[in-house]
């Protein structure tokens, strides 16, 4: 290993120009050490064993029965009632996150103002904290003992409305909103920082206004960032248990596909397990979508720039 | 803080920033800080004696070992894996490479509940890897080792996504030079590398294990939530108390307030990391 570095490392002496060449060369001679083929081979292992393993178990579990048995769970009214849910909470979700991801990331990166640290680590805050809290902490607030129940009611009998905030599709709204409240922000604030804020200035001394220098200068920098934000927000929202389960108790109701999967699975028979891998499926081709999204997103962001 | 002034007085050519802050201080209080002072504010309706009672009962006691525990046995591993993927991802070319790089977010984007249920089937002594492991003399369903293994997939992207940029950036000569001097390449990586790898990695091992003390989704499948066997984490803990037929709001309070504490205190910590990267960068 030591010598063919150093056989590697030779030739770049003599060649002064076309370090990239020489690197790649050297590179491939590193490789045939021991070491890296080693490091490569447990390095694949574990990404078989840890990642792919269990998606291939998903499918194969889902498929069991046959495919007939398969179209049934996904078909099941449940699983249908519970898809809109998800789809409900997550649209909403991405639409809130979003809009503050973007008024977040321009606060943060534009302006110099006491306590910016601060806010930037409170808006992580969700990122790192249990989602049994979040459901917890929206029940603690909106629940039959919390302090803000009073107000709602007040505000439903003005408004003649019969709105819940938790054990409802609005807390299911809520705690998806909560967990990935920060996905946006934490992806443009690293490239709206990188970018600086000198285009923007000098879109306003020549007499550009507010949002339109956010349409026109900063948002086409951006824009890859952005759609990558929220394809993570997306999978997050679609996926999100603990959070969501905590204040949401009806199936069929305000059951997302996550709470259905463990509904079903929770069912304990041989064909309720069968069932529930058969509605995990349809959230692993959606984790695999994105993924390949994402992928797509990256490669265009890398090629904007 | 007279420069201050005259740089913040500066910045303001551009608009926006009242609008935007106080949107920004409106949504994160509404939805993320009133909701968990929600929780503080729960818990100072207990006398301390009645909240030291609660968050010390020999069950919450061991819930928390069990999730802290497994989180940083999890994170340990994460980090020599994902130490070793990143290495290989960045500095090697091999078969299947850009599939790797593309999945190792997977566990991001997957479920927690679906990675939950197919890892606790695959590993059960009817499972694939369960049969496995049983010859080996290993239980790893309903065992703290499956509590382990459902928390080293949630925590692997955080480690290699971590310590990937870092690596991306740090030139291949400094360990060419070391080599050259004679070094052994264990040396070299001691010595060369993993000082400057260390706080991207100290980052990914904390977030990794902010992420595994309070996982929820992918843990209760595997663990078999039993009190006897120590087998339960704090976010079932928690969770055991909000569901009908035994709420107890008090004590989820409780519990989730020292969570909480313990989950700043990491946030904390990977925050003062970070400032101090930054500043070593520059």
């Amino acid at each position: 290993m030591e010598r063919k570095g150093r056989d590697g490392r030779s030739p770049e002496k003599g060649a002064g120009s076309g370090a990239d060449a020489v690197r790649k060369v050297s590179g491939q001679h590193r490789q045939e050490g021991i070491v890296p083929v080693l490091l490569i081979v447990v390095g694949i292992l574990f990404f078989l064993l840890m990642l792919v393993f269990p998606l291939v178990e998903v499918i194969y579990r889902s498929l069991k029965d046959g495919l007939a048995s398969y179209l049934n769970a996904v078909t099941a009214e449940n699983t249908i009632a519970a898809l809109k849910v998800t789809l409900i909470a997550a649209v909403i979700a991405l639409a809130v996150n979003t809009f503050f991801g973007l008024c977040a990331s321009w606060l943060v990166t534009k302006f110099e103002f006491p306590g910016k640290h601060v806010l930037s680590v409170l808006i992580d805050i969700p990122f790192s904290i249990s989602p049994v809290i979040a459901g917890l902490a929206y029940i603690m607030t909106f629940g039959r003992m919390g302090w803000a129940t009073p107000i709602v009611e007040k505000i439903n009998q003005w408004l003649g409305t019969d709105i819940s905030l938790v054990f409802s599709i609005p807390g299911v709204v809520l705690a998806t909103i909560f967990v990935t409240f920060p996905f946006v922000s934490r992806e443009l604030i690293p490239v709206m920082q990188a970018q600086g804020s000198r285009e923007e200035e000098a879109a306003v001394m020549l007499g550009a206004r507010g949002f339109t220098i956010f349409r026109k200068v900063t948002f086409p920098h951006i824009k890859w960032a952005l759609l990558y934000g929220i394809i993570l927000c997306a999978a997050r929202a679609f996926g999100e248990f603990g959070a969501v389960y905590a204040v949401s108790k009806a199936r069929g109701k305000t059951f997302t596909l996550p709470l259905e999967i463990d509904a079903l699975y929770m069912a304990g028979s041989a064909d309720a397990i069968t069932q529930a891998f058969a509605v995990s499926s349809l959230l692993v081709v959606l984790a695999i979508l994105i993924l390949i999204l994402k992928q797509i997103v990256e490669y265009c962001g890398k090629d904007g720039r | 803080m007279k420069k201050r002034q005259r740089r913040t007085r500066r910045a303001t050519v551009i608009p926006g920033f009242g609008l935007t802050l106080g949107i920004v201080v409106a949504m994160l209080s509404l939805l993320i800080l009133i909701p968990l002072a929600s929780i503080l504010a729960y818990s100072f309706r207990m006398s301390p004696g009645e909240f030291w009672e609660l968050v010390t009962r020999p069950n919450v006691l061991q819930a928390f070992a069990t999730s802290i525990g497994c989180a940083l046995v999890a994170a340990v591993v994460n980090c020599v894996f994902g130490l070793i993927l990143a290495w290989i991802l960045v500095r090697y070319d091999f078969f299947g490479k850009r599939l790797i790089d593309a999945m190792i977010e997977l566990p991001f984007a997957l479920p927690t509940a679906v990675a939950g249920i197919t890892l606790s089937r695959m590993y059960s002594d009817q499972g694939v890897m369960g049969k496995f492991l049983g010859r080996l003399g290993i239980e790893a369903s309903y065992t703290k080792v499956g509590i382990v293994i459902a928390l080293i997939f949630v925590g692997i992207p955080f480690v290699v996504r971590a310590i990937q940029p870092v690596l991306e950036k740090l030139p291949q000569e400094y360990e060419e030079a070391g080599m050259m001097l004679g070094a052994s390449p264990f040396y070299v990586f001691r010595r060369v590398l993993l000082p400057e790898l260390m706080p991207p990695l100290l980052t990914g091992f904390g977030l990794a294990l902010a992420r595994g003390i309070g996982e929820y989704g992918s843990v209760i499948y595997i663990s078999g939530n039993s009190e006897r066997e120590g087998t339960q984490v704090v976010s079932y803990v928690i969770m055991q108390k909000l569901n009908s037929g035994s709420v107890d709001y008090e004590g989820a309070a409780a519990i989730a307030l020292v969570l909480l504490l313990i989950s700043f205190f990491l946030l904390f910590l990977i925050t003062v990391n970070q400032i101090a990267a930054g500043r070593r960068a520059k």
